[in-house]
């Protein structure tokens, strides 16, 4: 459901599909974590998603540093802004965990799941609006 | 990058209103929500729980399935302008509300399945429950991923003193298609929590 680019568009990284795959791995270790609380939940496969999300997030941060010319204003501009937004959407879910007891590794992997999310969605807006801006200088 | 921009229709373009990507007058409205939220968690209250998660589901799933299904076919069949014109003044406030309703809804109701034990892996539903996180999941894959992008790049097109109707218009596309997959998602969030209200 990407929106296909016409030819006269500049091409780029596939940042988009790479950042929605990021997605699908975290919702998938939610659900999965969501499915066994209150019970223990088995660590194996949540830590691989988590380790899967964080590979693909430091792949688009790598792809996203090597564009050249990019519209590095607007980006910063967006991706700070969400970012602002989902510290907070991240630190109320944060506030629900520790609120209803989840302790140690889990609490650990949860967190680590929630700074992915905080990370990669405000670097998906910001590039989804920065690509079709005019470069920097 | 070099964009061919294509010229906004004369008719359309001294009437286009001044585009704000965030309604900044309605900020104090979603953070009122939010430390209600907060504190109908921290309280356990039933009645504010249940308050937020009806209100907010209901508001919600409304909103998908009226922009999803209704307003995505209508908005589809107008002209570039006329589109553009009602996506500039509907988008930045439903880039609030949804996002708002969304946490409402979620917060409040895995606090109350807490509350009640549904949570419990023994509760005789569990598996419907567990379906309701995959839609969800899925809702929220297709949101974040596909509709919001999508949302927020219109509205920054719609800056540009000469935006360029036919990337809108692919954008645009993104936004009815995936809106209204979320609205069709929803029929199965209404039949899901249904009948666990009922058992």
């Amino acid at each position: 459901m990407v929106a296909a680019a016409p030819s006269d568009e500049r091409r780029l990284p596939p940042i988009q599909p790479i950042a929605v795959a990021t997605i699908v791995l975290i919702v998938i270790g939610g659900i999965y974590t969501a499915a066994h609380l209150p019970r223990h939940v088995p660590q194996g496969p949540t830590i691989a998603l988590l380790a899967a999300a964080l590979a693909l997030l430091a792949t688009n941060v790598v792809l996203l540093a090597r564009i050249k010319p990019f519209a590095w204003r607007i980006f910063r501009m967006v991706t700070a802004w969400v970012f602002a937004a989902y510290v907070v959407i991240a630190g109320m879910l944060e506030y629900v965990f520790v609120y209803d007891h989840t302790r140690g590794t889990q609490l650990l992997i949860l967190t680590g799941m929630l700074v992915v999310f905080a990370v990669n969605i405000p670097l998906l807006l910001g590039f989804s609006v920065a690509r079709y801006q005019d470069p920097d200088g | 990058m070099a964009s061919v921009a294509q010229p906004i229709p004369g008719a359309f373009a001294p009437s286009r209103p001044t585009v704000k990507i965030v309604p900044v007058r309605l900020l104090p409205v979603v953070g009122v929500v939010l430390i209600g939220l907060v504190v109908a968690i921290a309280t356990n209250s039933h009645w504010a729980l249940d308050f937020f998660h009806v209100a907010g589901g209901g508001l919600w799933t409304g909103i998908d399935l009226f922009v999803g299904l209704v307003l995505g076919p209508i908005l589809g069949s107008m002209s570039i302008p006329a589109r553009l014109e009602l996506s500039s003044r509907m988008m930045p406030k439903l880039l609030l509300i949804v996002p708002t309703l969304v946490t409402m809804t979620l917060g409040s109701g895995f606090q109350l399945a807490r509350q009640l034990g549904n949570l419990a892996s023994n509760y005789p539903h569990h598996s419907w429950l567990v379906a309701s996180y995959v839609v969800v999941g899925v809702m929220a894959v297709i949101a974040l991923g596909l509709l919001e992008p999508a949302n927020l790049a219109v509205l920054f097109e719609l800056r540009k003193p000469n935006p360029d109707t036919a990337r809108i218009g692919r954008l645009m596309k993104v936004f009815i298609y995936t809106a209204g997959i979320t609205g069709l998602m929803q029929i199965a969030t209404l039949v899901i929590m249904t009948k666990l209200a009922s058992v």
